[in-house]
């Protein structure tokens, strides 16, 4: 049963203990992934999407420490694992594409030595061989005459180039999960597309499963399958592309969707921020962590943490608007009484 | 459709739970952490670091012996006692001994007297003065010239830039103990004939020969400081809320102000405070070549070298200076690496 | 590469030219002629010294002369030593402070390079505030205090290393050390914050994520960004340092050229002066142009323009 998943995490709680104190990053953070899924992780700068992933390849920075919750990762329990062992699955069995393509990449080594590199860690191949595996990979990554491209630096090559050798070094060892890092942010939006084509191409042919950290939700709309909608360290909603985009249930899900410029939008018509800051992860409230920034907000989101609401197999959201209905849908006189009280507030 | 959550019955929950929050209620969510200003931040920083404060408690100590404890010590630094040479720590001479038994009060030789009488632990802390002095002075001397020399560079960009970094190559590439030596001799005669001018007195009792340490440091010193505040200025120059600002219409005077000069100060400060140690350094090496301090006048560096012949007999009389100098070294290098900490933007996590 | 050679060399020949010059006219500043603190000759015998040494012309002929001489090398007779020209006095006192600085220069590469790579990588850890607090007491230290030290402790109270001359490997040691403890300290804190800036990149993390060992990230992908600062330090330091300390070489008796230099500095031995300013400034700005080679191949971003 639990081989069925590529990636399973339950309960994950992670904190960064600072000098200020502990920062709970992230707070009970559950999902699972078949192989060759794509999971789309929404969410605003902190929101915990990137300390999720990399927990995943035991990448937390320091201080950062895993506190709580188990994670599962291709037959591998990662809670438990020693750096060696790590070592053995990173860029072999799970790899990583990051943020910024500028600075990922080593500038005082070629291109090709970098490639390479991963190459002869994880495989038996000789120098010879890795390098024609490397000039394999830049073919397959799209990069144009890689014999020579083998010899650049980094500095000698575009932003969209360096993503791709990026994701090149990523496909070096044919992962079963690629992760993500928001690898289009840094670029240009005409490069952005064909790199996230090409990793769709990519997926198709060599059949990885792809987490996908994004806060545009352009992106995962046209890429995932699956999207969790991350908050202040916790996972605020989760579900098929469908479910997110058609019937969100999260206040803050809403707010995102609102927030995405349409093309049939009326003249004139503006786009809906979400207003407000995010909370402060040192003191992080007792209640829902996006109380203070919700329209609909309730006086129980301000002292009780929402429980969860499924619908559905896979779709389910922490909010207490969905319990709300619930609740008046076993007690109708009580939910009178409450709208008469909300009139006479008013 | 929905499915129960058995959590909620739990919970004690009531039907007002689920009136709209006022916006009230929200705020007092919200718990914004107090902005602290650039000044204070260091500052509190500062504080937490245990090394540095003390360091900053030693320099204090060591600054009360010499400048204030030497104006009411019974013993001056020139003054010789009769018979009382080479005394050891807590010795007595001859002669104080028979005073002694007449009843008069004799205070203790505490680090013992050198070869001519003199008491030795007020001559540490008349040569910890110089030596702190000329570090101090020194420093501000290299902070003016550096940081002036350096943003004009800086700033003039061009042949300008050019000129003016190839004169900083030259001096950097001649030995400066040449031009130490060389300077003092040259300036010796002409600062003695100063000194003979009416209100130019102060010249001959500072010495001098440490008159010339200054200049000296003035003209040769300020090289590192002018590099490192053009390199900062240029950097700062090319950053994007400078051009933001220029873009906003501020004027170079307010750019100046507002954002240069607010992100150098604390190299600024850290590189003086790192100077001062490195002055000390110069000077107590220059004393040991005997081009310091004009005797009898002691600075730690002269009382060092003239401890070295009789190092076997006497080895105390290195060995204090010795550590005093040490001490004040390691003392501002150590508060200036935390002041690094405390105030360098960049170095903030 | 070649034009940029070019300019380099121009360059360079221009600052010694300019580094000559003011050391000329600043020892013709200082009072008093190199003769005159031999108090038992005669004027008529000074003024015949000072014709044998072209002393009595000019200045700007002496100048003149003075820098022709020094573009073929020679730097003319030394003042002091009787029938000794300078050329020969560097040559015989050169290679003994090389010698002595030479390994001094290795061993704080040797130590201050990986010291201060752990102390980084340790950041925070006991480990890392003991090298701290060394690496601070060798800068805070001055050099005499050093050597004298060592001398008392090993040399006069233990016996156990000898305190004259260089005949043996063990006179190496106290000397080595003394001229060594600044450098290494502060190669250790130049390599420890450059370090800590680099552990902190992108591409530190992209290594950790390809699953290579700690060893292979910090010694391949780290230190070759790191080494950078700890290049353009070595410089200056190997120049000085292969020069000769002064100090080092009073204190444990050595004959190098350091000693000979204040010798002649206090003597006003002009010509020796000259000299050996000509000669440190040339090989400085040569470690100089080596530096910048360096650089380009440690950095290929760094192109030689």
């Amino acid at each position: 049963m639990e081989n069925k998943y590529l990636v399973n995490i339950e309960n994950e709680r992670l904190s960064f203990f600072t000098p200020a104190g502990e920062v709970k990053a992230l707070n009970d953070v559950s999902f699972k992934m078949k192989e060759g899924e794509v999971l789309g992780i929404v969410g605003e700068s902190g929101s915990g999407k990137s300390v999720t992933a990399y927990s995943i390849m035991g990448l937390t920075a320091y201080p950062g420490r895993l506190v709580g919750g188990t994670i599962e990762f291709n037959g591998h329990h990662i809670n438990d694992m020693s750096e060696k062992e790590f070592r053995e699955i990173r860029g072999n069995e799970v790899s990583i594409i990051f943020q910024d393509p500028m600075t990922s990449l080593n500038p005082v080594y070629t291109v090709g030595n970098q490639i390479e590199e991963v190459i002869r860690l994880h495989t038996n191949k000789n120098k010879h061989e890795a390098k024609e595996r490397a000039k394999d990979l830049l073919a397959l990554v799209g990069i144009n005459e890689p014999e020579k491209r083998l010899k650049q630096y980094p500095h000698e090559l575009s932003g969209g180039m360096r993503q791709r050798v990026m994701i090149a070094i990523a496909l070096a060892c044919e992962p079963k999960l690629l992760i993500a890092d928001e690898p289009t942010t840094a670029l240009d939006v005409t490069i952005q597309a064909q790199i996230l084509e090409l990793m769709m191409d990519l997926r198709e042919k060599l059949g990885m499963a792809i987490i996908m950290i994004t806060h545009d939700l352009g992106i995962v709309a046209s890429m995932c399958e699956k999207i969790a909608v991350m908050y202040a360290g916790k996972i605020v909603e989760y579900g098929t592309t469908d479910d997110i985009f058609y019937n969100p249930k999260h206040e803050y899900t809403k707010g995102l969707i609102k927030s995405i410029p349409r093309l049939d939008a009326k003249e004139h018509e503006r786009l809906v921020p979400i207003e407000g800051t995010p909370v402060d992860m040192l003191n992080p409230p007792a209640g829902c962590p996006f109380a203070p920034r919700c329209d609909s907000c309730m006086k129980i989101c301000l002292r009780e943490m929402p429980p969860v609401t499924f619908f559905g197999d896979v779709h389910y959201t922490q909010c207490w608007l969905n319990q709300k209905e619930e609740f008046e849908g076993k007690a109708p006189e009580e939910s009178a009484v409450e709208k008469g009280k909300e009139a006479s507030n008013e | 459709m929905t499915k129960k959550n058995p959590l909620s019955l739990q919970l004690n929950i009531n039907p007002e739970d689920f009136l709209p929050a006022s916006n009230d209620e929200k705020e007092s969510l919200v718990v914004m952490r107090e902005s602290v200003g650039f000044w204070r931040d260091g500052f509190r920083r500062l504080r937490k670091n245990k090394v540095a404060m003390t360091c900053l408690f030693v320099i204090i100590v060591i600054m009360i012996f010499a400048f204030i404890v030497p104006s009411f010590y019974p013993y001056t630094y020139s003054q010789q006692v009769q018979g009382a040479n080479n005394l050891a720590p807590f010795e007595y001479s001859a002669g104080e001994i028979a005073r002694m038994e007449a009843g008069e009060k004799i205070f203790p030789h505490v680090f013992g007297t050198d070869k001519l009488g003199r008491d030795y632990a007020i001559r540490v802390m008349m040569g910890s003065r110089i030596s702190l002095l000329v570090g101090m002075v020194a420093a501000v001397i290299i902070l003016l010239i550096g940081s002036i020399y350096g943003s004009i560079a800086a700033f003039a960009g061009g042949w300008v830039d050019l000129a003016m970094m190839r004169i900083v190559d030259i001096i950097y590439t001649i030995p400066d103990i040449l031009l130490i030596v060389l300077l003092s001799f040259a300036l010796k005669q002409p600062l003695k004939t100063l000194a003979a001018m009416p209100g130019f007195g102060w010249l001959s009792v500072m010495g001098e020969n440490l008159v010339s340490i200054f200049v000296v440091f003035a003209l040769l010193y300020w090289v590192g400081m002018g590099r490192m505040v053009r390199s900062q200025i240029l950097q700062l120059k090319e950053n994007e809320y400078v051009t933001a600002s220029k873009a906003l219409g501020a004027s170079s005077g307010r750019i100046i102000k507002k954002h240069l000069l607010t992100n150098c100060i604390g190299t600024l400060i850290v590189i003086t405070t790192l100077q001062i140690p490195s002055s000390i350094f110069t000077e107590s090496f220059l004393s040991f070549l005997g081009l310091g301090v004009a005797v009898p006048m002691p600075s730690l560096g002269s009382l060092a070298s003239d401890a070295i012949n009789g190092i076997n007999t006497y080895p105390h009389l290195l060995f204090i200076p010795a550590t005093v100098i040490s001490l004040i070294i390691l003392s501002f290098n150590l508060l200036g690496d935390g002041l690094r900490d405390a105030f360098d933007p960049k170095l903030k996590n | 590469m070649g034009k940029y050679l070019l300019k380099r060399v121009i360059l360079a020949a221009v600052t010694i030219w300019a580094v000559a010059t003011i050391t000329f006219v600043l020892m013709n500043m200082v009072p008093g002629g190199p003769f005159l603190s031999e108090k038992a000759i005669s004027p008529a015998a000074t003024a015949a010294l000072e014709a044998k040494y072209g002393l009595d012309k000019p200045f700007g002929e002496r100048y003149l002369t003075y820098l022709k001489d020094a573009l073929h090398g020679d730097f003319g007779l030394s003042l002091k030593q009787r029938g000794r020209t300078v050329s020969g006095i560097i040559a015989a006192k050169f290679p003994v402070s090389a010698k002595v600085g030479g390994i001094a220069v290795l061993v704080s590469l040797l130590l201050g390079i990986p010291l201060g790579v752990i102390a980084a990588y340790k950041r925070g850890t006991t480990i890392d505030s003991v090298f701290s607090v060394v690496a601070t007491l060798g800068i805070a230290v001055p050099s005499f205090v050093v050597c004298t030290v060592l001398m008392y402790f090993l040399g006069v109270k233990l016996g156990i290393l000898p305190t004259l001359g260089l005949t043996s490997w063990k006179n190496y040691i106290m000397p080595v050390f003394a001229l060594s403890a600044y450098p290494t300290s502060y190669i250790m804190r130049l390599m420890r914050s450059s370090m800590l800036d680099v552990l902190g990149q992108d591409y530190m993390r992209t290594a950790k994520a390809k699953g290579l060992s700690q060893k292979v990230s910090l010694f391949k992908h780290a230190l070759r960004n790191a080494i950078l600062p700890v290049i353009t330090y070595l410089g200056p330091m190997v120049a000085y340092t292969l020069m000769g300390s002064f100090i080092v070489e009073k204190i444990f008796t050595i004959p190098g050229l350091g000693g000979e230099f204040i010798k002649a500095i206090n003597g006003r031995d002009y010509t020796m002066i000259m000299g050996t300013t000509i000669f440190l400034g040339t090989f400085m700005v040569f470690m100089l142009l080596i530096v910048d080679i360096v650089y380009t191949i440690v950095d290929p971003r760094i192109k030689l323009k």
